[in-house]
């Protein structure tokens, strides 16, 4: 196996630290948020730049290592922007037919039709 | 509607499927080209009557600064978020009903989604007019702050991109 050179080590290395964090933080979200919608928002965002991250990492590995461009990863990206806020989507319209109830202080109204 | 002639009911997509077969099949190859044809113009025939109506996409390129306002508002808004959960402080949660200026069903998904994307907001419902978008904000103190700043962003452009 071909070393790669120290500061590209060093750069893939952060960014892999970087999207653990980020996708610890989002999982951990679950646990602190206080009602069903602002959960919502941790698993859908916090591991956006999680995974992108991890995404920017392994292009920038394979890309090194083999000496090709490596875009496949690319994809991941763009079927998870596509589907993530789909379903952010459907468990939020689920929510409020069921009449999830808000925490105190929540402004503004859910709507059910 | 010359497309539509030659059997391509949806120029776009097709273009869009035939892009995303050459990535899947690691390297464009004579076999992944015709394979990807076949899919790229099967698939619209089979499915077109599930589209409404075809989406009018006038300026594609106007596509990519907003893209890259979108990825930039991303990284800045994780961080906020990150911030916000490792805080002990409670979220001032909001529901805000969004005025849409758009009409394209395809235009408002993709305002959405973008609004999905983006932490600190979700779309969570469309009302039945397709006049307003109902947004779950986690961490807002000025609704009218948060309205204006996504039709600055991101509606001014898709509205240019589909109008």
């Amino acid at each position: 196996m071909e070393q790669l050179p120290f500061i590209a080590e060093l750069i893939i290395s952060i960014l892999l630290v970087a999207g653990g964090f980020f996708s610890l933080v989002g999982a951990f979200g679950l646990v602190r948020l206080p009602d069903f919608y602002a959960r919502l928002h941790g698993p859908t965002k916090a591991t956006t730049l999680g995974v992108g991250s991890v995404v920017v990492a392994s292009m920038a590995y394979f890309t090194l290592h083999t000496g090709e461009l490596a875009i496949t990863e690319l994809l991941v990206t763009v079927f998870l922007f596509m589907t993530a806020p789909v379903s952010a989507n459907f468990l939020a319209k689920a929510a409020m037919h069921r009449k999830v109830s808000c925490m105190e202080g929540t402004r503004g109204e859910p709507w059910d039709q | 509607m010359t497309a539509e002639r030659f059997g391509l009911p949806q120029p776009w997509l097709t273009f869009a499927l035939f892009v995303v077969w050459q990535f899947l099949s690691d390297g464009v190859t004579g076999a992944s080209v015709v394979m990807g044809l076949i899919l790229a113009i099967g698939i619209p025939l089979i499915t077109h009557r599930f589209w409404p109506e075809n989406p009018r996409i006038c300026r594609p390129w106007a596509l990519i600064p907003l893209l890259l306002v979108v990825l930039y508002d991303i990284v800045v808004a994780s961080v906020s978020v990150t911030i916000l959960i490792l805080s002990p402080r409670q979220p001032r949660s909001a529901f805000v009903a969004y005025p849409l200026t758009l009409k394209d069903p395809l235009a408002i998904t993709l305002l959405a989604s973008t609004v999905s994307l983006t932490p600190g907001t979700v779309s969570a419902d469309v009302n039945d007019e397709g006049t307003l978008l109902l947004i779950h904000a986690l961490d807002v103190d000025d609704d009218a702050e948060l309205i204006r700043s996504i039709e600055q962003r991101y509606e001014k452009p898709l509205l240019e991109i589909f109008q």
